[in-house]
């Protein structure tokens, strides 16, 4: 990254990457001459923007919480196990929420857990997101009852519903990966400004 | 030649459900309202002031010794019978394989009976459910509380006169309607692209 210096000698290229255009310190990076007149950068020297780095890094290792419900839970092990192997998106879970950082709200809500639901959303640290598992987290399903919540989108951000009753291993997978796309446009998550 | 020692054992023979109420029925004169017999499941019903005499007398006696409570649940029949409650106790005898089912009244106004947590020590929870669902006093129960809804939820929601989908909504558990209030002021926090 490009920081102008106050009086430190600059001596920089300008080169052009994805689209945009930026500075680069050869006092720093240190560039190669191959031949007269001809200077290449070193190798193992990569140029990305913040966003591309970081968005890739989050959507390369969502860590979900361990935290089931109702029989989605079941179906969401089985993602887990070998068969379905969640590990090879970098989807490993935690066993607590601070090491976390998405939940899947894997069954039906009922108003005497939304307060826990919420309490653990509310321990995952920024940046987070929320998956909506079965007809139940999205919309209470079936029970359109006294006990149930109408949809854990009531009282949470919702990112990414995925359907089914419980849906199949594939379809919680298709919904994982609809999220590392959504995570890959962020634009500026990680700025303090945001 | 291999030798194969069989060892068969034949139950004992028990009463006859019908028998066993005839004998309720001699026993408690007047607790006893009426027998019933459908498809061979005999059902006795009594009255709620005799239950845990009964109980004890069908889980004591040797010739019946009814030891296990296989299930008890209470039943609301709102508009159809009076009294409103019954307290339905599934009975099995594991020694006689004997099944038998005992059901007490209960009237709306007062809805209160014995608890028979002394006989069957399993039937706390159950009684506690039938509390919770339908708000019968279990008297004499050691801890008698809700079992699945929340402790300061209002109403008693397997009744038939209980609205399916719930109170209003501003009628509604202030548990749940305090974590949509806080949902709404953290809002403010996230992060929208």
């Amino acid at each position: 990254m490009f920081m102008p210096g106050g009086n430190r000698h600059f001596s920089g290229i300008r080169i052009k990457a994805g689209g945009s255009e930026m500075m680069i310190d050869t006092s720093t990076v240190g560039l190669i001459q191959v031949e007269e007149d001809t200077k290449i950068l070193p190798p193992n020297v990569i140029i990305t923007t913040f966003d591309k780095i970081i968005n890739w890094g989050r959507l390369s290792s969502i860590w979900p919480t361990t935290f089931g419900l109702a029989c989605c839970a079941i179906e969401m092990m089985a993602v887990g196990a070998a068969h379905y192997d969640f590990d090879r998106f970098g989807i490993i879970f935690r066993g607590s929420p601070r090491q976390a950082d998405c939940l899947i709200v894997a069954g039906t809500v009922t108003k005497k857990m939304a307060p826990v639901v919420r309490r653990v959303y509310d321990q995952i640290p920024e940046p987070r997101y929320v998956v909506a598992m079965g007809s139940c987290a999205c919309t209470g399903g079936v029970f359109r009852t006294y006990s149930t919540v109408q949809g854990c989108d009531t009282f949470l951000p919702v990112d990414v519903y995925v359907p089914g009753c419980p849906p199949r291993p594939e379809t919680l997978l298709e919904g994982m990966m609809k999220l590392q796309e959504k995570i890959r446009k962020e634009q500026a998550r990680w700025s303090p400004w945001r | 030649m291999a030798v194969v020692l069989a060892r068969i054992s034949i139950p004992q023979k028990g009463m006859d459900p019908t028998e066993i109420a005839e004998k309720i029925k001699e026993k408690f004169p007047e607790q006893v309202v009426e027998v019933t017999n459908f498809r061979d499941q005999v059902s006795v019903i009594v009255k709620r002031d005799g239950i845990f005499g009964i109980c004890k007398y069908l889980h004591d006696d040797p010739v019946l010794n009814f030891d296990h409570l296989q299930d008890l649940c209470g039943a609301d029949y709102h508009g159809k019978k009076d009294p409103r409650f019954e307290v339905v106790y599934n009975l099995y005898s594991i020694r006689f394989h004997n099944r038998l089912r005992v059901r007490a009244q209960v009237p709306e106004n007062d809805p209160h009976i014995h608890s028979v947590t002394l006989i069957w020590a399993g039937a706390n929870w159950h009684e506690r459910e039938c509390f919770d669902m339908f708000g019968i006093v279990f008297q004499g129960h050691p801890d008698h509380r809700r079992i699945l809804m929340p402790e300061d939820w209002e109403g008693y929601p397997l009744r038939k006169d209980y609205p399916l989908k719930g109170p209003a909504i501003e009628k509604d558990w202030p548990g749940f309607t305090e974590v949509l209030k806080r949902s709404q002021e953290l809002k403010e926090f996230e992060w929208e692209g």
